[in-house]
């Protein structure tokens, strides 16, 4: 039990650099999400499955999904603005 | 600020932190140490006293009932937030009523991805619901449950069937889950006070521990939390969504 507590830390420990250090956003979000379930995993295995339960479709879902809305409406108003510019 | 001032900066606050830091490392207890009084006589008292076996659900909706009743107005309020960052622009609501610009009728999915989809669209809807009426018994409660129904609409969209996701996204009653479910939670409060105890007593028949309708107003405001969660997340998305279809009428224009 206990190596799997290292363990589970150890990937949080690596996962959560990894998602600071992917620039590009679209990539961002998918290391997010991953992270987001990397902790469901690790609240699960500390005995808590309530939080667990919450974490894995709030933060492996819900924001990431938010967080790609807000990016394909900028990317849109990026578009049609140089569009304009171009006319 | 030149780079080397700012990496210089950067190394005598970081070296501050890592010193502050393992100061404060010197006396951390040891792992799983608990010092309160509290989580033990909770877990030994619950389903004695309140008749569920999920303690944690127990001290959210009774014990600690207050709390739970105020951060569900945070993501009451935080919805409500969002829904007026995201307000629509006077001149622009007229125009959304008369040329209303639709989403793709489908989507090209793949018919694995199709049918997957859909059988999981259905596994999830039981395994919300589950979750979210046990929630006095097993871990889980109103809000997970609440959640995971909310994400329900998601994978329709990933079926390729954008029609049936927008159906479900913008129904009216979205809103009136999430107000009605956070209103719930206070007016079960107001009849316990109605009742003649404090509010927010647990004034409702207990019944028989391991039973669905049991643990009294647990079990209750465990499911409007459901309803409010649920309906909260899908104002979100509905609100996230109109931004795009916006976002697109200006495109065409």
């Amino acid at each position: 039990m206990r190596l799997l507590e290292c363990v589970i830390l150890l990937l949080v420990a690596v996962t959560a650099p990894g998602v600071v250090l992917s620039r590009d956003p679209k990539r961002q979000v998918v290391t997010l999400s991953f992270y987001g379930l990397i902790c469901a995993l690790m609240f699960f295995i500390f005995q808590a499955p309530d939080v667990a339960l919450s974490q894995i479709t709030v933060g492996a879902v819900m924001l990431p999904l938010m967080i790609l809305l807000t990016l394909t409406k900028l990317r849109r108003q990026n578009l049609r603005r140089e569009r304009e510019r171009e006319k | 600020m030149s780079a080397r001032t700012r990496t210089t900066l950067f190394l005598i606050s970081a070296a501050g932190l890592a010193a502050i830091f393992a100061w404060g490392l010197r006396d951390v207890p040891p792992m799983g140490d608990y010092r309160g009084p509290y989580g033990y006589v909770l877990t030994q008292v619950a389903v004695y006293e309140r008749h569920a076996t999920d303690t944690v659900n127990a001290i959210n909706y009774d014990y600690r009932g207050f709390d739970t009743l105020g951060e569900e107005f945070i993501l009451f309020a935080s919805v409500l937030g969002v829904l007026l960052l995201f307000r629509p622009a006077g001149q622009k609501k007229e125009d959304a009523g008369k040329k209303r610009v639709q989403l793709e009728d489908a989507l090209p999915v793949s018919d694995t991805l199709r049918v997957g989809m859909q059988a999981m669209a259905a596994t999830m809807i039981v395994f919300g619901l589950y979750i979210a009426l046990h929630g006095q018994l097993t871990p889980g409660g109103g809000f997970q449950g609440g959640v995971i129904l909310a994400t329900v609409p998601l994978v329709v969209y990933l079926s390729g069937n954008v029609k049936t996701f927008e159906a479900i996204v913008s129904n009216p009653l979205t809103t009136l889950a999430e107000c009605g479910g956070a209103g719930g939670y206070a007016i079960i409060g107001v009849l316990a006070l109605l009742a003649g105890a404090h509010f927010l007593t647990n004034f409702v028949p207990l019944g028989k521990t391991g039973d669905v309708f049991s643990s009294g107003t647990i079990a209750i405001i465990s499911v409007t939390v459901g309803v409010e969660v649920a309906g909260g997340f899908l104002v979100l998305m509905q609100s996230y969504l109109r931004e795009i279809i916006e976002e697109r009428l200006q495109e065409e224009r």
